[in-house]
């Protein structure tokens, strides 16, 4: 990791449309349906290139995951796209029963994921999706760090069966892999060595730990930073070595820190391998207008925040 | 049309579908009878009359009709139904709603083979059939796809969400049904929630209504169901005014306490008498 060369940012979502163009270049027999908001996920690419493999169902999201539902049901390999406060949040009971349940081979797209919405405010900034979509059996749960990882996940889910939930962002963010990044579904990414504390992190979050691992650095804490961009399943392995070998660790997510990466990561070590943890996420509350980085701010979700967090768990390891 | 001699054979089919849904959910002390005997005849109709292309020996076979049960309590109908039609033996509905029974008290999809989709919690039925019949028209493939739902189920909003896309997508692969039977789980549907002018409402979403007098009458289910087949552009709905209950007296006579559960040894009795089985739990179930 170089922090020399310049910045080169992207909105993860920015991923989406082109992806499935190559996906349906490629052959796959998929079927992509959005909600109203194609211009913002970019699902309407592929209608451009595949006009009988994309479909806008309008904003109806039940009849968006039935019709999902069916398509896989019929062989079709089905990417649904809305906003994560709608995807889970109007059709959750539909997601459960018509996907989750009989396990349909759906790809639940869920962008505009967190309070880096910005200015649309509390409603339209989902810190709940994850709680939300970890809670279902058979569900596996995906926040890509970056725009290049989330190109990996959504290729990767197209050949992988069964129902995922993958959440993209809308803010243009630092990328930080390149081509040589191997995105695996359930396997975290160690994105830098450390010894001494874990950031376990996920989504943009997952930037803003590798900043403050390079400040924390020069006060001479050597900090490892786990992307875990699958909080569901949790890569066990990761986790338990970051356990054992730091002894202490921090969770980063873009979310309430009930119920996602934090609670998944906090019932794991209660349960295998306690060790001082703390959390950097959404303090049980809502979100509300401002800039997105004025809101990342607001909810410690930065660099600074992070670094606050290792201070604090380090405090507390014995 | 329907002869004489098939229609005598569909009258006796939906009779013993009636004995095993009293006799099961008889069985299980729970289930849903009533809104099961409503639809009788159309599941009749639909597996025997002709209607549904389907061969219980395959049920995976991909060119098959797909029926979705969207009022997926009605478990009974179904499992009843598949049963007759040779999907797995009769013998296995004795288990329903019983500890590692394939077959569950709502609908889940693949258990047993047959069932298409997923249901009971209510109002999902139809969007799926939108997305089969989607799927069906991508691959250039003829099947159809018919979906079953109560007329209470469709205070459900996705029904009308569901409604209005295959409209705009003009499904014409899509038949849907109503088991127009005007009770729901808390009592009458005029004071639950009243559904009137019911094919108005269809009609304004763009569909084809076919609106027919008695949806115990098999043949009047099985000529709306053809004429449905030829419909092209619009997806059509089938509204088949029923009785919860149909063929029990004291369920007929109190639709509403008989919407979830089974009844007691007395009245699986009198229920088995009154459908012309005699009583006798070892009647075949041929007529007496």
């Amino acid at each position: 990791m170089t922090t020399a060369a310049p910045v080169r940012r992207a909105a993860t979502r920015e991923a989406y449309g082109p992806t499935l163009v190559k996906l349906a270049d490629a052959g796959v027999d998929l079927v992509a349906l959005d909600a109203d908001l194609a211009a913002s996920t970019g699902g309407n690419k592929l209608g451009r290139a595949h006009p009988d493999r994309w479909y806008t169902v309008g904003a109806a999201e039940a009849n968006l995951i039935g019709m999902a539902a069916g398509l896989a049901a019929a062989g079709k390999v089905v990417y649904a796209a809305s906003f994560a406060v709608f995807l889970p949040g109007h059709c959750f009971d539909q997601i459960r029963v018509s996907i989750a349940q009989p396990q349909l081979n759906v790809k639940l797209i869920a962008s505009h994921g967190g309070v880096s919405v910005g200015e649309d405010g509390a409603s339209a900034q989902a810190v709940e999706d994850l709680a939300l979509m970890t809670s279902l059996a058979n569900m596996r749960v995906v926040v890509p760090a970056d725009v290049v990882e989330m190109e990996q996940a959504l290729t990767a889910a197209a050949y992988s069966d069964g129902p995922i939930y993958i959440r993209m962002g809308r803010p243009k963010i630092p990328v930080i892999y390149d081509e040589s990044h191997e995105f695996r579904i359930g396997q975290a990414h160690l994105a830098r060595p450390g010894g001494d504390v874990t950031v376990v992190a996920c989504g943009l979050l997952v930037g803003a730990a590798l900043e403050a691992a390079d400040a924390l650095a020069a006060e001479g804490v050597s900090v490892r930073v786990l992307n875990m961009a699958t909080i569901k399943p949790l890569d066990a392995a990761a986790l338990a070595a970051a356990a054992a070998e730091t002894g202490a660790i921090v969770t980063a997510e873009e979310h309430s820190v009930i119920g996602g990466l934090g609670g998944a990561v906090a019932r794991w070590l209660a349960l295998n391998a306690p060790v001082p943890m703390e959390q950097v996420g959404v303090q049980d509350r809502y979100g509300e207008s401002g800039t997105w980085t004025q809101l990342l701010e607001r909810h410690g979700l930065t660099a600074q925040g992070v670094t606050e967090a290792v201070r604090r768990v380090l405090a507390r390891k014995a | 049309m329907t002869t004489l001699t098939s229609l005598e054979t569909l009258h006796e089919t939906a009779r013993r579908i009636r004995r095993h849904i009293v006799e099961m959910t008889h069985a299980a002390q729970s289930g849903h009878p009533g809104g099961s005997l409503s639809a009788v005849e159309i599941l009749t109709a639909l597996y025997f009359g002709g209607v549904l292309r389907h061969d219980p020996a395959r049920p995976d076979w991909p060119e098959r009709d797909r029926f979705v049960l969207s009022k997926g309590h009605a478990t009974p109908v179904l499992y009843a139904t598949l049963a007759e039609a040779g999907y797995f033996e009769a013998a296995l509905l004795s288990s329903f709603r019983r500890l590692d029974s394939p077959l569950q008290g709502h609908v889940v999809r693949g258990r047993p083979a047959g069932v298409e989709m997923s249901g009971g919690a209510l109002g999902m039925g139809l969007s799926f059939c939108l997305g089969q019949a989607l799927a069906a028209r991508i691959d250039g493939a003829s099947w159809r796809c018919y979906c079953l739902l109560g007329d209470g189920e469709l205070n459900e909003g996705q029904n009308w969400e569901a409604a209005m896309a295959a409209a705009h997508f003009e499904l014409d692969r899509v038949t849907a049904v109503v088991d127009r039977n005007r009770f729901q789980n808390d009592g009458p549907e005029a004071e639950i929630m009243r559904m009137d002018p019911l094919a108005d409402k269809w009609r304004a979403f763009g569909w084809h209504v076919i609106e027919i007098a008695d949806g115990h009458d098999v043949r009047q289910v099985i000529a709306a169901l053809e004429e449905a087949k030829g419909v092209s552009g619009r997806p059509q709905v089938v509204i088949a005014p029923t009785h919860k209950g149909k063929g029990v007296s004291f369920m007929e006579e109190n639709p509403a306490g008989w919407h979830g559960k089974g009844p007691s040894d007395e009245q699986l009795a009198q229920a088995l008498r009154e459908l012309g089985f005699g009583g006798g739990a070892a009647d075949n179930g041929s007529a007496p």
